[in-house]
């Protein structure tokens, strides 16, 4: 009996872990590659955090036509094993690396969405990008972020 | 209706001011996103359904700010920010704000 509770109290969290770490880290992987590549076809269509209709700033640009409000979000969960190594580190203190990986993929996600979403415009104006935590009562652990702007249309 | 999260419209200028317009919803998850978001919650990565309901419920708090600006008689909301917050467990608040104006 000693041996199935011991083996129900260590061995389910230990699997989870392990399940966690792989699946987690190929994911991240993947995830990564796809945002690397997808910001490369949009490094020339730049989102700057400044407003473009305030001409004290820059003088207005006359060859623009037209804008439009854009804005792109994304849903991304912790895995198993990050929220082992952050309890781990609740301990010690310090830097929480897979947890800035986490925040990292998820705005230049929303960022990329935003610019997908822009179609053909020039530029993004005003970029805001906002960052919220989901929990449930479970402590499911989730970012949110939204990122939005003004699309700049050229003629 | 024009939408910008800039201070005015480029290539046009601000006729009239009405003030601020506000559109909010509450939203909850339910239950079988919920067991889903639980098993991603192991491995890891984005969250579809919750991404969908988040995105609908701010178009939803859009709509509802945009509602009151017709009714005000503006053609174009300047300045727009959105705000999230989590009132309950499982519950979100998404929050639009931004100034109703005419353009010419």
């Amino acid at each position: 009996m000693e041996l199935y509770s011991a083996l129900i109290n260590f061995g389910i969290p230990l699997v989870l872990i392990i399940l966690g770490y792989f699946m987690g880290t190929h994911f991240e992987k993947r995830h990564f590659q796809s945002i690397i590549i997808r910001e490369r076809a949009f490094l020339n269509k730049p989102a700057v955090t400044f407003d473009e209709s305030d001409d004290t700033v820059f003088p207005l640009d006359p060859s623009i036509c037209d804008t439009r409000l854009v804005g792109g979000s994304v849903v991304i969960s912790v895995d198993y094993f990050k929220r082992f190594l952050a309890g781990l580190r609740g301990i010690v203190g310090g830097r929480l690396t897979s947890y800035e990986t986490l925040v990292d993929r998820a705005r230049r996600e929303a960022v990329l969405r935003m610019k997908e979403e822009s179609g053909d415009a020039d530029r993004i104006a005003n970029l805001r990008i906002e960052t919220s935590t989901l929990s449930s009562g479970r402590g499911i652990g989730a970012v949110e972020v939204h990122a939005y702007g003004t699309a700049i249309y050229t003629r | 209706m024009i939408l910008s999260s800039l201070q005015s419209v480029p290539g046009k200028t601000i006729a009239t001011h009405y003030g601020l317009v506000t559109g909010s919803t509450i939203r909850a998850k339910h239950v079988g996103r919920d067991l889903a978001a639980g098993f991603k919650n192991i491995f890891g990565g984005e969250l579809k359904g919750y991404t969908e309901l988040l995105q609908e419920s701010r178009e939803e708090a859009t709509m509802r700010m945009v509602e009151q600006a017709k009714q005000l008689g503006a053609n174009a909301v300047v300045n727009i920010r959105y705000a999230t917050s989590s009132v309950a467990p499982g519950a979100a608040e998404l929050f639009a704000y931004g100034t109703a104006v005419v353009v010419e």
